[in-house]
């Protein structure tokens, strides 16, 4: 039943600049569930985060969420909808003026009329939950990245949203940091009963929590499926992604001229 | 805490900021003299010349700034320029007053200065001086000490 | 030869549609900074922030500046009015060259230089950090929440600093010409009282600097805001800030002298 489908594209394309980035994607993302979208650097995958923020308008088809159009909302109708949306930015993007503290209350402050001691008591309560309330009063200079990652979940998660987009979350993690964040990532959304979609392109990570994987090349989806489904897929672009392969469809060689042309021991072949 | 250090010192600057500004206006500027006048009266002069005496210069007498010119116009009914001055409420002056323009300094600014007579009664708000001379202007000095030297040397 | 001369010519075409399209969206988010500044004034408390950081730590910088000009305008303009015997005219000299011209123009370039450039870094890094998508996705405005405050502050500090490093300057010409050479006090004073207009000079100097303050923060923050997100992109937006706003002021000044200091 479409009540269940939370995030819809509906034959979307974006061109930037004369440049398509996205060519009629057709996606369906039902309520509650953890969803990857996957792709090699410049397919398009942040884009569609864009979109779904209403950052960007698609340039031509629809972006759907909870059943509205994004790029027909006026502005109060955006302000409403992205306070029921979390992101998680590549690196976190903290403010940097701000402590970690100040940086999960601020949406509270700006959205809501709390009273201080219930701003408070939230905060703490957030950061309890990725583990970071002791860090309180740390600014995000003398946060390790790792640490920084969660503050900025804990930020993304301060209004409980229904939607949580995470934009490359894994980039540039040690294995500890990745195993914690990918934890955070599937209890905090079975715990507020949201749905979360995922951009990565860390394959080992995001396969052992997401529920359903699109993979994404050059503006089109070129596979889907489940994880299960995805480690096991004979399409080659995908075996190759998953496997990490380093030559297939995706070449290893820029395209180039013969070898021996190059370094000058056979004269040019027009 | 860091919250009141901040105010505390911006709320320092822009006194300081205004203070400075006071300062400027009230020391450097002449913004005391005209508004610490409090009443005024006007007088008008007819000047054949006015030099290069100009709207704001000093009206004096005996040394000492009684009031500030208000206005300068060209009298058509006379052919002269008119002066209006706006005195201290406090200084009176008589009917035969005379009223000259002078230079202060050898480059200085130009002024009015105003020399009292011995008449009993006093110029109203709005009179006119009856007696004014001109200004001195340097071409017509130049021209007249040029005359009087031809005119000397005619006569031996 | 046509050729190259084809392409030179190209490129400065190039230049001259890029400046004006850029031209062009700066105005427009000049338009907008006006209209959401209503959250600023709603919350001074944003706009005390940036005071702060724009005003408060220029200080320094300014008060030791305007001292140092002061007393420079007092040995050369002794020397030069010792020439015509007018030497009692020095007060006039340096209050009128500082309150008319050096104050607003020379604060004004200063500002452009520490606190002009401190913002353009800032919000070039917020958004190369993405901390102003980070904001557009909360639902709060980065125009009404993080520019707004920053304009309204240096529009008001400018003036400020103006007038400090006029006062400070006037200071340092007393403290040449006075104290150390020995002109006249009491001339030194009157003189300058009776020469510096409030309405013509102190006023039209504040204009000036409020005029100086509004361009040099919307250069400042324009160009963070337009900054590529790259290292070389933000360091490239800061030095084009201080250019950029330097020939701003004093391209503006002339144009405010030619209009307010006409005839007198």
């Amino acid at each position: 039943m479409t009540d269940d489908i939370l995030v819809e594209f509906d034959d979307v394309s974006f061109t930037y600049d004369r440049r398509p980035v996205l060519k009629g994607i057709n996606m369906k993302i039902p309520r509650g569930k953890v969803v990857s979208i996957m792709g090699i650097s410049g397919s398009g995958k942040t884009t569609m985060l864009r979109l779904i923020g209403g950052q960007l308008n698609p340039t031509s088809g629809q972006v759907k969420v909870a059943g509205q159009v994004v790029h027909e909302l006026d502005s109060e109708g955006l302000y409403k909808l992205r306070r029921k949306m979390g992101m998680l930015f590549q690196f976190g993007a903290l403010f940097t003026d701000l402590s970690a503290f100040e940086n999960v209350a601020f949406q509270m402050r700006e959205q809501t009329d709390l009273p201080e001691a219930v701003i408070k008591d939230l905060v703490l309560m957030k950061l309890n939950a990725v583990g970071l309330r002791g860090a309180y009063h740390l600014m995000p200079a003398e946060l390790s990245g790792g640490m920084a990652r969660r503050i900025a979940l804990a930020r993304a998660i301060a209004l409980d949203p229904m939607l949580m987009m995470y934009d490359e979350p894994f980039a540039g993690l040690d294995p500890i940091s990745l195993g914690v964040i990918g934890t955070l990532m599937r209890r905090l959304n079975d715990a507020l009963g949201a749905t979360s979609i995922v951009v990565t392109h860390d394959v080992q990570e995001s396969l052992k929590m997401v529920d359903y994987v699109y993979y994404l090349s050059e503006g089109v989806i070129v596979a889907q499926g489940t994880a299960e489904e995805m480690k096991h897929s004979t399409q080659p672009l995908v075996h190759q992604f998953v496997w990490g392969e380093e030559d297939g469809p995706v070449a290893f060689h820029y395209p180039m001229a013969e070898y021996p042309q190059d370094l000058g021991l056979e004269p040019a072949r027009a | 805490m860091e919250r009141t250090t901040l105010d505390l010192w911006v709320g320092i600057f822009v006194a300081a900021g205004l203070g400075a500004l006071m300062i400027l206006a009230l020391k450097v500027g002449n913004l005391g003299a005209t508004f610490g006048a409090g009443d005024t009266y006007a007088l008008r002069a007819n000047f054949e010349n006015i030099g290069g005496l100009k709207v704001r210069a000093p009206v004096k007498s005996s040394g000492v700034v009684v009031g500030r010119v208000s206005d300068i116009q060209f009298d058509t009914e006379s052919y002269t320029a008119l002066v209006t001055m706006s005195l201290d409420a406090r200084y009176r002056f008589p009917k035969d007053t005379f009223a000259r323009i002078l230079t202060s300094g050898l480059l200085g600014e130009q002024y009015v200065g105003l020399y009292p007579g011995g008449d009993e009664a006093m110029l109203a708000n709005g009179e006119k001086i009856m007696k004014a001379e001109s200004a001195v202007v340097l071409e017509s000095l130049i021209g007249q000490f040029l005359y009087d030297r031809a005119a000397e040397g005619g006569n031996k | 030869m046509p050729r190259r001369a084809g392409i030179g010519l190209r490129g400065i075409g190039h230049a001259v549609i890029n400046g004006v399209w850029r031209l062009g969206y700066a105005s427009r988010f000049f338009g907008l900074t006006l209209f959401r500044s209503g959250t600023t004034f709603r919350r001074f408390g944003l706009a005390i922030r940036e005071i702060y950081f724009s005003g408060v730590l220029s200080l320094i910088i300014i008060l030791v500046s305007g001292l140092f000009v002061g007393m420079v305008l007092g040995f050369q303009g002794f020397h030069t009015l010792e020439r015509y015997g007018s030497e009692e005219a020095l007060g006039v000299l340096v209050a009128l060259s500082l309150v008319r011209e050096l104050g607003p123009v020379v604060a004004g370039l200063l500002f452009a230089s520490r606190a002009g450039s401190a913002m353009t870094a800032e919000i070039g890094l917020m958004k190369a950090t993405e901390q102003i998508s980070a904001l557009e996705m909360m639902a709060v405005d980065p125009i009404a929440r993080v520019i707004a405050p920053r304009f309204w502050a240096g529009v008001i500090s400018m003036p400020l600093l103006a007038a400090l490093f006029s006062a400070m300057g006037v200071f340092g010409g007393y403290l040449v010409g006075v104290v150390l050479i020995g002109v006249d006090e009491g001339a030194f004073w009157s003189q300058m009282q009776s020469a510096v207009d409030f309405r013509e000079d102190i006023i039209n100097g504040v204009i000036k600097s409020i005029v100086f303050g509004i361009a040099v923060t919307w250069i400042a923050l324009f160009e963070g805001y337009d900054a590529p997100p790259t290292a070389e992109g933000v360091s490239g937006a800061t030095t084009r800030t201080v250019v950029t706003s330097s020939l701003a002021i004093l391209a503006l000044d002339f144009v405010l002298t030619a209009l307010m200091f006409r005839g007198n």
